[in-house]
């Protein structure tokens, strides 16, 4: 992100978000808010003093409140810049404008609270889009593990933010509720992936090796510690992974083959009952803290950016490929392309790869002067369309504009709006000439009239 | 508030103490519970096993006849009858062809007009202000543990009236009551069902946990909404201490019996002279 953000060619714009995106492949048009982060970035050092001395402290969004953080504040030790900003909600000087230390204590006077959000217009010729994922709400769903009733049942990214050297526990897995150090840790995976009755019927590809990673780091941190993992299924393909899983394996970590029922507390210990299925018994674990490797779900609001943005979304609403073996990094959309988890669940080198793909295909579309597009595309025939734009609501991709012609009737001349397609940006999907009523869509080597004499010839 | 009532065949048996309780409270709140005439067997455990179309029959029979009565809403005490009628029912209004079929079968036509309700359901959805103010001797001493069982309120999708893995729709009702409802994590555990006919040495265990459960929340007794919950956890608690070596006495109360204690109604009308566990201890708690 430090060699993006000092990039001459890359403008980073951080704590934004689009509003608004209009104009096709090669001319889009994208206007950016700039929320107000009432400190001025220009005249900000970045030295911290204000962090420090800020009063009020808030759960951390970052650390999942497992600690807390201060209303003036940097999200994340690498975030870039490395410059604060205001969370005016729970700011003392907004909520009673009392206090304002901030502002006293700053050397360099960056401190603004009159900022105002600003509106930023951008040309861009493709949009890569990389909206990320969020963790499926297991709480809501899955009352055998407690609905989140009991504090040490918590999530891989809970234990992620633990087994940090760098997080607020220095490294050290503590168990929330009472910061002892767990003895006995359960892993359950596939909570909510695979689970079509309460979650999502996919597989979330990270979790059987992270929660490999989080055995191995239970059993290395933590002396004489038992780690048990319930699956359904290992998976692990991908380069040095099921070497990385075997290695979890051999230095102890109990992987059990079936789901668990049911947890309750009892005493200070999670009673954690599931199934065996190799064994074909019952088990029940005591442990001091469980693990749920949840699924990965679209980030919330993706489902508005896409809207605005013209990108498709499959049916657990991630966002759509032009085709899922050969055109895994493009969408319907002319210059639109994808990186990560916003097109499937996927790990880090994934991400990395389909992103770097997506990189390279905006810049082989921005090396060429013109633009290849497909020739079986709709044409209008002017003479038949009656403007009546019924083609413009159906189509997807935004291709069909309106167009005012000019027609010479009984000797003068008469003008006339039609529907014009956008050569850029027609996809040829059809859905234009089923619904104009006067047949003047047409597709371009699937005309009317050829499907029509196909299936004239098939009911033959 | 007018209901179909279905007894069940515990009703006559080892679930007396249910009939009459349900009686007595329906009375105090107004409910009307109008009993199915020549009702016949919900199908229980065994007609799964046997039949898929037998399953939905046996109760759809009775379905057909409640219909008759011009009641909408069904009700039964039994979590079993209820599953059974609340499965019997869900098949019968979703699938033309299977209500067809079975109404071939039963010989009656049920078209598929009726809701049923568990007893709990239709106890715990009356105005929460018309309970209390029949409440006249609060249960304030008595702590008790809401046992479900696992048909009153799973499959969600036959039953949908309350949580199905932490219901608490008994607790609600005790708290109106008076007592304290624990928070403890066995309330949709198994009690063994007819196990604790046909196979003792497992039902036993499976009672011992839900005992155990009940006794480390710091209960003075469980509540059950089921006759065969509370032939198991009541009736053979005996045994389990007998093979267990346990040493349980914990009383075990249909949730209508509590309720009725709360209203003032006498523990005689209520058949609480005739658990196997000794009810003393708790009715002297709430005195």
């Amino acid at each position: 992100m430090v060699a993006a953000a000092q990039h001459p060619n890359i403008k980073l714009m951080t704590y934004c978000e689009v509003t608004d995106v209009s104009g096709y492949i090669g001319n889009f048009e994208v206007t950016i808010k700039q929320k107000p982060r009432y400190v001025d970035h220009v005249k900000c050092t970045g030295c911290g003093t204000c962090t420090e001395k800020c009063p009020t402290k808030v759960p951390s969004e970052y650390d999942l409140g497992i600690g807390n953080r201060k209303c003036i504040y940097i999200d994340f030790p690498t975030a870039v810049p490395s410059k604060p900003l205001i969370d005016a909600e729970n700011c003392r000087y907004f909520k009673t404008g009392k206090c304002g230390v901030c502002k006293k204590i700053c050397p360099t006077g960056a401190i603004d609270f009159d900022q105002k959000e600003e509106f930023i217009q951008e040309k861009v010729g493709a949009i890569v889009m990389a909206t990320g994922f969020d963790l499926f709400n297991w709480d809501e769903a899955y009352g055998e593990y407690g609905y989140g009733r009991f504090k040490d049942v918590i999530t891989g990214l809970h234990f992620e933010r633990m087994s940090n050297a760098s997080g607020l526990t220095g490294g050290k897995i503590i168990r929330p509720s009472d910061g002892k150090e767990p003895k006995s840790v359960v892993f359950i995976k596939c909570v909510g992936s695979r689970d079509e009755a309460k979650g999502k019927e996919y597989c979330s590809r990270a979790c059987c090796m992270y929660t490999a990673k989080h055995a191995h780091q239970v059993i290395d941190k933590i002396e004489g510690s038992s780690a048990y993992i319930f699956y359904m299924d290992v998976r692990t393909p991908g380069k040095a992974y099921d070497e990385f899983y075997r290695r979890t394996v051999e230095e102890g970590a109990q992987y059990i083959r079936g789901r668990v029922s049911k947890i309750y507390q009892s005493g200070d210990k999670l009673i954690v009952m599931g199934a065996d299925t190799l064994l074909g018994r019952q088990v029940t674990v005591e442990a001091d803290l469980v693990v749920l490797a949840t699924a990965m779900i679209p980030s919330e609001g993706s489902d508005i950016i896409a809207q605005m943005v013209g990108c498709q979304t499959d049916k657990n609403g991630f966002y759509q490929e032009a085709h899922p073996k050969l055109r895994p990094v493009e969408t319907m959309t002319g210059g639109l392309f994808l990186a990560g988890a916003c097109q499937g669940p996927k790990d880090i080198p994934d991400t990395v790869s389909q992103a770097s793909g997506a990189a390279v295909k905006v810049v082989a579309m921005f090396s060429k002067d013109e633009l290849a597009a497909d020739p079986m595309i709709t044409e209008i025939n002017e003479n038949l369309c009656s403007g009546c734009l019924v083609c413009k609501g159906v189509c997807p991709y935004k291709a069909i504009e309106e167009k005012t012609i000019t027609e010479r009737i009984g000797g003068k001349p008469v003008e006339r709006v039609v529907a014009s397609v956008n050569t850029a940006l027609c996809q040829g999907c059809g859905n234009c000439t089923v619904a104009c009523r006067a047949g003047a869509a047409n597709l371009k080597g699937f005309t009317n009239q050829q499907v029509l004499a196909e299936v004239d010839t098939l009911c033959r | 508030m007018r209901y179909a009532y279905y007894p069940g065949c515990s009703y006559h048996g080892t679930g007396k103490e249910y009939e009459s309780s349900t009686h007595a409270v329906a009375k105090k709140l107004g409910m009307e519970l109008v009993e199915i005439p020549d009702w016949s067997c919900c199908g229980a455990t065994a007609a799964h096993g046997k039949s898929h179309l037998l399953n939905i029959s046996l109760p759809a029979r009775n379905l057909a006849i409640a219909e008759d009565m011009g009641i909408m809403d069904v009700t039964t005490g039994c979590a079993a009858c209820y599953q059974q009628l609340a499965h019997a029912n869900k098949r019968m209004t979703e699938n033309k062809e299977t209500r067809e079929k079975v109404n071939k079968i039963t010989g009656k036509e049920y078209k598929g007009t009726l809701k049923v309700k568990s007893l709990v359901e239709a106890i715990g959805t009356i105005d929460p202000e018309l309970l209390k103010a029949q409440v006249v001797k609060p249960l304030s001493d008595l702590k008790v543990a809401a046992y479900y069982g696992c048909l009153l309120v799973r499959p969600p999708e036959i039953t949908g009236f309350d949580d199905p893995e932490n219901p608490m729709f008994m607790d609600n009702m005790m708290k109106l009551a008076g007592a304290q409802a624990l928070d403890w994590a066995h309330k949709t555990e198994c009690c063994g069902a007819s196990l604790g006919v046909s196979n003792l040495d497992v039902a036993v265990r499976m009672i011992n946990r839900i005992l155990k459960a009940a006794v480390e929340s710091g209960a003075d007794c469980v509540v059950v909404a089921c006759p065969f919950c509370h032939l198991n956890l009541d009736w053979h608690q005996k045994s389990v201490n007998k093979q267990l070596g346990t040493t349980y006495e914990m009383p075990v109360f249909y949730f209508t019996e509590l309720l009725g204690l709360a209203m003032g109604i006498s523990p005689d009308e209520l058949g609480l002279k005739t658990h196997f566990t000794d009810t003393q201890k708790v009715l002297s708690l709430v005195g």
